[in-house]
């Protein structure tokens, strides 16, 4: 196996990742694309530290998956929180800050 | 990861079958992640998630990353995603079919993201394009020596860290409460 095939795997869904952060109208979508984000991350992780041999990226992972989890409840409480305020989860209706 | 096969060259190599498992996991993983940001319907998208989450998963067990693999599988297939689905009933998010999920920036988005994706790649390929990773044999089949390796590691050499997480955790506990509380 190639290194290259893991991160180039990544590289894919990191980007589609992006697109759905950049394009969804619903906030838990955007967590949802968040976390494909976080999830291409990881396969990097494992990867480099597959192939230097070292638990390191291992770890981190683990690491990236418990602030993966922490960040999904976090976020899932604010966009309820948001959604019981103005009873709609678009992203593009919460202009407060800017008027 | 030098493994035992580049010493023992007569030793079967699972070269080809891991290649060809890579190639399905891959392929049903960019399309559930394609369908995760272009369905039209929120409950669909997050089962689409759970099949990324899932091909993730078996790619560490491809990467002999055995407990990374289970606490994907745990955490992400067992908790975010339910986490998920109660959150798209909780917000009252349409359950059937909806043709206004995404916004007017999705042309720039398309852009945006193809361009990432080009300049990654060709950094990629330029920089990494003769690394290899090779099956090693499991050490000490039969017993959990990586799994015990791993531990150490954590509570070794990155148990500052690990401590950070986990009075991370504790913090966004307390915060994911205090925010979906209803006063």
């Amino acid at each position: 196996m190639l290194l290259n095939q893991f991160l180039l795997l990544g590289a894919v869904l990191f980007c589609i990742g992006v697109y759905g952060v950049l394009a969804r109208r619903n906030g838990v979508m955007v967590l949802m694309s968040i976390e494909l984000i976080l999830n291409a991350v990881n396969i990097n992780l494992v990867a480099f530290g597959a192939m230097n041999g070292d638990l390191g990226g291992q770890v981190f992972a683990l690491f990236v998956i418990a602030v993966a989890a922490a960040e999904a409840a976090v976020g899932l409480a604010i966009i309820l929180a948001l959604s019981r305020r103005s009873h709609s989860v678009d992203a593009d209706q919460f202009h407060a800050l800017r008027d | 990861m030098t493994g035992l096969f580049a010493a023992a060259p007569s030793a079967v190599s699972f070269d080809t079958p891991a290649n060809i498992a890579f190639a399905v996991i891959a392929v049903v993983m960019v399309i559930a992640a394609v369908r995760v940001v272009t369905t039209r319907n929120v409950v669909h998208a997050a089962l689409w998630l759970m099949i990324v989450l899932g091909g993730n998963g078996l790619l560490y067990l491809l990467l002999q990353a055995e407990f990374v693999a289970m606490t994907q599988f745990l955490v992400y297939l067992g908790a975010i995603v339910v986490l998920f689905l109660f959150g798209i009933m909780l917000t009252r998010a349409p359950l059937g079919r909806s043709d206004d999920l995404d916004n007017d920036q999705r042309w720039m988005g398309v852009a945006v993201s193809l361009i990432l994706l080009v300049v990654i790649g060709y950094s990629l390929i330029k920089t990494y394009s003769d690394d290899k990773l090779t099956f090693g044999a499991v050490r000490n089949a039969g017993t959990n020596a990586q799994t015990q390796d791993l531990a150490t590691s954590i509570f070794v050499d990155y148990l500052v860290p690990f401590e950070v997480v986990s009075v991370l955790l504790l913090a966004a506990l307390i915060g994911a409460i205090v925010l979906a509380r209803r006063d």
